[in-house]
């Protein structure tokens, strides 16, 4: 019995941090955005340097009516919503943050799954962007779609390196097998991998899916009220967990200089959040690519690249070996 | 002949055997939904259900890797390419009224003969074999790549030939009397499924 309640408690564990992390990165995102651009950002919700400015929002778009288009295609409309958030619920449960087991649920076949389950993600954006009967929510779809295809490869690819490198498929296994000396040697395949993931969850510089200033707001235009939200928490749910699996994955997850058994968490954490800044600091960085130019990256800069991180992991696995 | 049923009974009621009746069942249902809605985008999200509902059934069948690598290709890449092209074309929201083929009957006899004769094949072949759950498992990615690339590798490598040779053909047909442009379009595509 203990074992389930075990679990369970597991279980939980994950749903509070996929509650309040996107919170708190949203948030993030407010603030540094706002200082990197010589303002204050919110300051009033809540007192203290406005950080109730979500709780704010989340109430305002409970209290706001649920529109759906007249020519919508209403079922897949009200659910595409959710497709688009509850992959990363599952991603999350998959994803070790300590030593000794610390993880929702071990899985043998970890990379494949959150890879997997992060593509099933964006079947939400093109189930919006075809049902909302809009020619911009169309665009956006299409334009979500093309971006998907070109660059789900090289994600995988670079993913596949780091399970070369440690001879095992499953998330807890690869931070068992990790030295340090693996970050130069994964550096190639980090980048592309990051990268490669910052274009599948649409985060500027690769936000061409949802461009506002052209497309509205690609395929989310017609969404009102607590859908519309829970897109937006999508996205930054998504920031949470493409920022804790490039930690796992290519930065050693729990592994640090120090103090590795106990506070193994405290590790996983805090490169999580620098990610998290990286992603919140590109975007006020670059300016938004253009389509050709997004699939030109993917396929001429990207792909080569990560095949030749597979190559020299191949090398010097086979040299050291 | 002995029947399996001998030493562990048909459908003796275990919990992941009622499972996989049942999600047998939704798949069924799901695919029988994909080839008669009339709603062409409907039918490529009742395909996502099915090819699901087949990756859950890979994994009440303890083949934990081909589960996600049916979930990566099928539902990740290839579904996205189908919901890709429909937006290309004029898919209506509602019913399409061409949607209906003439060979339906000519399609469905294709497709009750080729069911036959797997669901025969594959009774005749493992209707004795048992997989024994509380055993190592079976069908982790380590098992499945050591049969791979140990027993299977002439067959592994023929397929990738094969995918070649369909990436090849796409480029030729796509530039016939066409320009660069579409060549690399259809290219895209077929590069992602090349990971099968």
């Amino acid at each position: 019995m203990s074992d389930t309640l075990a679990l369970v408690l597991r279980l939980l564990a994950v749903f509070v941090v996929f509650l309040v992390f996107p919170l708190v990165i949203g948030q993030t995102e407010h603030k540094v955005m706002a200082h990197m651009q010589g303002r204050l950002g919110p300051m009033y919700a809540g007192g203290f340097h406005g950080w109730a400015q979500l709780v704010a929002d989340g109430v305002k778009f409970a209290q706001k009516e649920d529109v759906v288009p007249n020519g919508a295609d209403r079922r897949i409309f009200q659910l595409a919503p959710a497709v688009a958030l509850l992959p990363y619920l599952l991603v999350m449960v998959a994803v070790p943050v300590g030593p000794h087991n610390a993880v929702g649920q071990a899985l043998d076949a970890g990379v494949f799954f959150v890879l997997a389950v992060m593509g099933v993600g964006v079947l939400g954006s093109l189930m919006a962007g075809w049902a909302s009967a809009n020619k911009f929510s169309l665009l956006g779809g299409l334009r979500t779609a093309a971006q998907l295809l070109a660059y789900e490869l090289p994600m995988l690819l670079a993913a596949a390196s780091v399970a070369m490198a440690a001879g095992t498929l499953s998330l807890p296994g690869i931070l068992d097998a990790f030295h340090w000396w693996w970050v130069p040697w994964q550096l190639i395949g980090g980048v592309v991998f990051f990268t490669a993931g910052l274009a599948e969850l649409q985060r500027p510089p690769f936000d061409m899916p949802v461009a506002d200033s052209e497309i509205i707001f690609g395929a989310y235009t017609e969404y009102t009220g607590l859908r519309f939200a829970l897109f937006l928490l999508a996205e930054y749910a998504g920031i949470v967990v493409l920022s804790a699996l490039t930690a796992v994955l290519f930065l050693g997850g729990w592994h640090g200089p120090f103090g590795a058994d106990g506070l193994g968490w405290l590790w996983t954490l805090v490169k999580t959040v620098a990610l998290c800044f990286v992603v919140i600091w590109l975007r006020v960085t670059y300016p938004r690519l253009r389509e050709d130019q997004l699939q030109k990256l993917a396929w001429t800069v990207l792909i080569p690249l990560a095949l030749a991180q597979i190559a020299l992991t191949g090398v010097i696995k086979v040299v050291i070996s | 002949m002995t029947l399996a049923a001998a030493s562990h009974g048909f459908l003796s009621p275990t919990g992941v055997e009622i499972a996989f009746v049942l999600v047998g069942i939704a798949t069924l249902g799901a695919a029988l939904q994909t080839v008669t809605s009339r709603q062409l985008v409907h039918a490529a999200l009742w395909l996502v259900v099915a090819l699901g509902g087949v990756a859950v059934e890979y994994l009440l069948l303890t083949a934990e890797f081909i589960a996600w690598v049916q979930v990566l290709i099928y539902v990740g890449s290839v579904v996205v390419l189908l919901l890709f092209g429909l937006m290309l074309t004029k898919a209506p929201i509602g019913p399409s009224p061409d949607a209906d083929s003439g060979n339906r009957w000519a399609a469905l006899t294709v497709a009750g003969a080729s069911a036959a004769a797997l669901v025969w094949v594959v009774v005749d072949a493992f209707r004795a074999t048992w997989i024994d759950l509380d055993g190592t498992v079976q069908g982790s990615a380590e098992v499945s790549g050591r049969s791979l690339f140990r027993f299977w590798v002439l067959p592994f490598e023929a397929l990738s030939v094969l995918l070649l040779a369909a990436l090849v053909g796409a480029i030729v047909l796509s530039r016939r009397g066409g320009d660069a442009k579409g060549a690399a379009e259809t290219s895209a595509p077929a590069a992602g499924e090349e990971r099968h």
